[in-house]
């Protein structure tokens, strides 16, 4: 996995709330047993102009410049919710998406991100509003930086905010980590702990 | 010290604490699909890594196969043969339990699962799908995860997870007649939003969650997701015990004793805190019916459709006109009497054997509305055993519905077959998304009973009043 350190990059805005999978990848894209392919039709009801199509809405952020640069997004509150899938992760990644600000975001979707290199960034929900008002107001300054060893976002006009993120979920970022091989260290817990949960539970162990 | 239900399941399956509230936890039962297990199957064999205690873990074709009688591996999702094919070839050189087409058990993963005896009390089950919370109907904490997630649980039998807050949500008073489960969880999504439940595990309680059957409490769960929660769960009880005895993979004698003697002490202590506690008052609850484009867009089926100037929060007024230019429909008209095109029964939140029953309760000796394309899709190949049993197809089709083999179906498109495009259509299903059963299909969420009610008016109906 790619390690995720820090990043200045263009931030695209996105404020609305409850963006769900479905939404960042309809279905009907997710076409093959892959994890590859995908960023092709990453928010494709939107990012098109016919249900399928490939015409280009010029209306939707990420087909205007410089958002065709993006490598960050700003979302409203719970980005990712819905469907557990995690071709939206993928699918994101592939087309650039390194991190994701919002004042909150769908649970599965968080972890999804975390495991494929995708830094999530919780902020209160003006401070991130401010972030796009900022970034809407003058697109030559649009950059964001995040820097997950700090853990704070410094804002184009160079206000800096701090974030918090779970201590593990950083390490992996932090570190682009497997997180199978991770647990690995555990296997002799594991087999302790199945031995004696086997007397005090055996229906489990069909 | 007191504990929650949540937190002694919590700490019964706790392998290692690793810091700042994430612990490594036991996984009991992994279940798949072919939509998102087979790439996690192909990406563990791809890393030539094995499944841990395959006898554990568990796999359906649900999501992409047809529905149509005399279906095969062909489905009219483009390129879904080959989700079916991978998954059946990975799910059997791995050596987990697969419900294959043909098999009288398949069926959609959540119906299945409390049928077959895989989900019980107190059992940790993960399934990359988001509602796996279903099965916190039985008293097991179930939840739903990615497919990277899903290689880690079959490889290792545990997953890194962040301790969750608790909810306790109270359910007070009596059900009125005409309302389900399905009417309670949308009741207080819509009071408490879709993102109400967020970081939390719920618990369910109060005298209205105990008096629901089995099956409803697994509707209620079912939706914990749409409330943004990560996990919901109702304590076991008596019913719960009764219900699962004898299923296949649920324990036998001489194991069930000490089964029933374990579960029992599965539930919240009288003094334990939970870090929010909310109440809805059942008796106040109509049949519901959602509006717009997120399952918070609900109402009762009596009321208005809402005026987003009557919102102060600028982000939901916004949404709420998005979903309004989407659905179509004007603020201040009567929800009750909007025309539909197409109803739908089926899913994992409604699709078992009592839901068809309180549908078919309402379609005996009526019919669907002309004009109206009806379809029923049980939840399982044995719920349609058992419907068929009792008749109940043919009151479905006596009233002009279509019975079809059990799937996901239409609860989502894949890009196959759709409801078409703008087209109305009321739906026993959990999410009413943009786009989610079609391409510009507008969907309204509402209990099977709602749903079949509709289908005869050929309009969003209230139960309570056909005559
Ligand atoms: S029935 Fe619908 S919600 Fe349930 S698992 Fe299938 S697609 Fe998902």
């Amino acid at each position: 996995m790619e390690k995720f350190i820090e990043l200045e990059a263009i931030a695209a805005p996105l404020m609305r709330i409850n963006i769900d999978t479905d939404v960042i990848i309809p279905s009907r894209e997710m076409k093959r047993v892959s994890k590859e392919g995908l960023s092709d039709g990453m928010f494709a009801n939107w990012r098109y102009t016919e249900p399928g199509g490939r015409e280009e809405n010029p209306e939707f952020v990420l087909n205007q410049e410089p958002y065709r640069q993006a490598k960050i997004l700003l979302a409203g509150d719970n980005f990712g919710c819905g469907s557990s899938r995690e071709h939206a992760v993928w699918a994101l990644a592939e087309w650039g998406i390194r991190c994701i600000i919002a004042p909150g975001f769908g649970n599965i979707f968080h972890g999804n991100c975390v495991r494929n290199g995708i830094l999530p960034v919780i902020l209160p929900e003006d401070t991130v509003s401010d972030l796009a008002r900022q970034v809407e107001e003058d697109p030559a300054k649009n950059t964001i930086k995040v820097d997950l060893i700090t853990c704070t976002v410094a804002a184009p006009d160079q206000t800096t905010n701090s974030f918090e993120i779970a201590p593990a979920d950083r390490e992996m970022l932090l570190e682009g980590l497997d997180a199978i091989a991770v647990t690995r260290r555990y296997d002799d817990e594991i087999l302790a702990f199945q031995g004696r949960d086997r007397l005090k539970r055996p229906w489990i162990y069909l | 010290m007191s504990q929650t239900v949540i937190e002694k399941i919590w700490d019964e399956h706790q392998i290692a604490d690793l810091g700042d509230g994430t612990c490594l936890i036991y996984i009991d039962r992994v279940f798949l699909h072919e939509r998102t297990g087979s790439v996690a199957l192909k990406s563990l064999e791809a890393a030539g890594r094995s499944v841990r205690n395959p006898e554990q873990a568990f796999c359906t074709m649900d999501h992409i196969v047809d529905t149509f009688p005399g279906r095969t591996d062909d489905t009219r999702m483009p390129g879904g043969t080959a989700f079916i094919q991978t998954t059946r070839e990975a799910a059997l050189a791995a050596g987990i339990n697969l419900f294959d087409l043909g098999d009288q058990r398949q069926g959609i993963a959540h119906i299945i699962s409390p049928e077959q005896g895989i989900a019980l009390p107190g059992t940790t089950l993960v399934c990359p799908d988001s509602h796996t919370g279903t099965l916190g109907g039985l008293g097991a904490l179930a939840w739903g995860i990615g497919s990277t997630e899903a290689e880690h649980a079959l490889a290792t039998k545990t997953l890194v997870v962040k301790k969750p807050k608790t909810m306790r949500v109270n359910f007070t008073g009596q059900l009125p007649q005409g309302v389900s489960a399905k009417d309670m969880i949308l009741r207080l999504i819509g009071e408490h939003t879709a993102a109400g439940g967020v970081g939390y595990a719920i618990e369910f309680a109060g005298e209205a969650v105990c008096k629901l059957s089995i099956e409803a409490r697994l509707t209620l769960c079912n939706m914990t997701v749409e409330f943004g929660a990560w996990s919901g769960l109702v304590t076991p009880d008596h019913k719960t015990f009764e219900y699962i005895k004898g299923r296949p993979y649920a324990p036998d004698e001489p194991l069930w004793e000490q089964a029933v003697e374990y579960w029992q002490r599965l539930s919240s202590d009288p003094d334990a805190v939970f870090d929010k506690e909310i109440t809805i008052d059942c008796a106040a609850i109509v049949p519901q019916i959602t509006w717009g484009t997120s399952p918070m867009h609900e109402t009762g089926i009596d009321r208005l459709v809402p005026d987003p100037i009557d919102e102060t929060d600028e982000h939901k007024r916004s949404a709420m006109e998005r979903a309004l230019e989407y659905m179509a429909i004007e603020s201040g008209t009567p929800l009750a009497g909007i025309p539909i095109d197409a109803a739908f029964i089926g899913s994992c939140t409604n699709s078992r054997l009592s839901d068809l029953r309180a549908a078919a309760e309402i379609l005996k000796g009526r019919k669907v509305a002309e004009g109206v394309k009806a379809i029923c899709v049980p939840g399982s190949g044995l719920v349609k055993q058992a419907a068929e049993a009792e008749g109940i197809d043919k009151v479905f089709m006596d009233a002009g519905f279509e019975w079809r083999e059990p799937g996901c179906s239409m609860c989502f498109f894949a890009g196959g077959e759709s409801f078409g495009h703008e087209e109305r259509v009321i739906s026993s299903t959990n999410r009413n998304f943009e786009n989610r059963q079609g391409p510009r299909t507008r969907t309204h969420l509402a209990s099977p009973a709602t749903v079949a009610a509709s289908a005869i008016k050929g309009c969003l109906a209230d139960v309570r009043k056909l005559d």
